[in-house]
């Protein structure tokens, strides 16, 4: 599967982790839910750090859609809450 | 997650339904995308400014905290202990200032950093879809056409939203330094620093008084032993040459 990392690109991820991504991924969802800023933290250090490691990067010329998009690492709870919002910050995209 | 990709996923097929004929969108989309690929590179170019000058002020502020040093030495050289030490409180003031700042550029230079790779692969993805649209329009049958434009267009949209909204914090990220630079501003202007812009300020001032006066001081005393007259910390008896006075 591919996922992207928001400003560091995408990298492939074998189908074995697709489970993990997953679960991990519905901890970072609740979290932001919930407003629990801790949890939305540690969720989204562990997404991102198990799809660098576990994953190769895509070579840039690629062009693919990827399957599963994670917020940058250094995103806040605040930020998070807008990237999901219609409002967020997705407007510039009209290629 | 999922959420996030359907965004993503609506917006790029505005794209595909702009043109009936997709050799025409594709063409359409490769001028887009290099208009884009300006804006991205106008917003890096935007970063890198403001950097510059937050660095500018940054430096400004190294200076005045050493500025504040060196006087805290003269006023303790010239024993105004209270002038010295009133120094260091601005010096100190400034010091915090310039820590927060200093944090906020490192974080702004790694930012910068990791949009100029995104503009790479951006540029890369581009060139890309510029080949294969070639491709495409010349093996052009319909149905087939459409899964693969579908594909690249897909593909390099979500590169462009990832792009676009790394620019955008990076530019948010300077607003709140800029935000930051002004408050600094706001207390030079409120006196709790003190402006360090013009050449005097009070400190020097009092400074040039304290040190004014001691060299006043000096001539008086040089003065009176020419003309032999006692000196008041001494006493009458002392001997000419004697400088330690006997209380």
């Amino acid at each position: 599967m591919i996922v992207r990392i928001q400003g560091e690109g995408q990298y492939e991820v074998d189908e074995a982790g697709k489970g993990r991504l997953e679960e991990i991924d519905g901890r970072l969802f609740s979290a932001m839910e919930a407003g629990d800023a801790g949890s939305f933290q540690a969720a989204l250090q562990e997404a991102v750090g198990y799809v660098e490691d576990a994953g190769r990067p895509l070579p840039a010329e690629r062009l693919t859609a990827s399957d599963l998009i994670l917020p940058a690492r250094d995103t806040s709870l605040e930020e998070a809450k807008r990237l999901f919002s219609d409002e967020g910050y997705l407007k510039p995209v009209e290629a | 997650m999922k959420r996030m990709g359907t965004i993503f996923g609506a917006k790029m097929n505005k794209v595909l339904d702009r043109a009936e004929n997709p050799n025409e969108t594709l063409d359409y989309s490769y001028q887009k995308q290099l208009e884009l690929l300006q804006n991205v590179k106008r917003g890096l170019a935007e970063l890198v400014t403001s950097k510059r000058r937050t660095q500018l002020e940054a430096d400004r502020l190294q200076a005045e905290s050493q500025k504040r040093e060196q006087q805290a030495r003269q006023a303790l050289a010239a024993g105004n202990e209270d002038l010295a030490r009133e120094a260091l409180q601005r010096k100190q003031l400034i010091d915090g200032q310039l820590t927060g700042l200093s944090s906020q550029i490192a974080d702004l230079e790694q930012q910068q950093q990791k949009l100029t790779d995104a503009e790479q692969r951006l540029q890369a993805k581009i060139e890309a879809f510029r080949s294969q649209k070639e491709v495409i329009k010349a093996q052009y049958t319909a149905a087939s056409a459409q899964v693969k434009i579908s594909e690249a267009a897909t593909g390099i949209s979500e590169e462009f939203a990832d792009v676009g909204m790394a620019v955008q914090r990076a530019q948010d990220k300077t607003q709140q330094m800029q935000a930051r630079a002004g408050a600094l501003d706001e207390l030079v202007d409120s006196g709790a620093l003190t402006d360090y812009t013009s050449n005097q300020d009070d400190i020097d001032r009092r400074l040039q008084q304290v040190t004014d006066k001691s060299s006043v001081d000096l001539q008086l005393e040089q003065m009176k032993q020419q003309m032999g007259l006692p000196s008041p910390q001494e006493q009458p008896q002392l001997t000419e040459g004697e400088k330690t006075p006997q209380q």
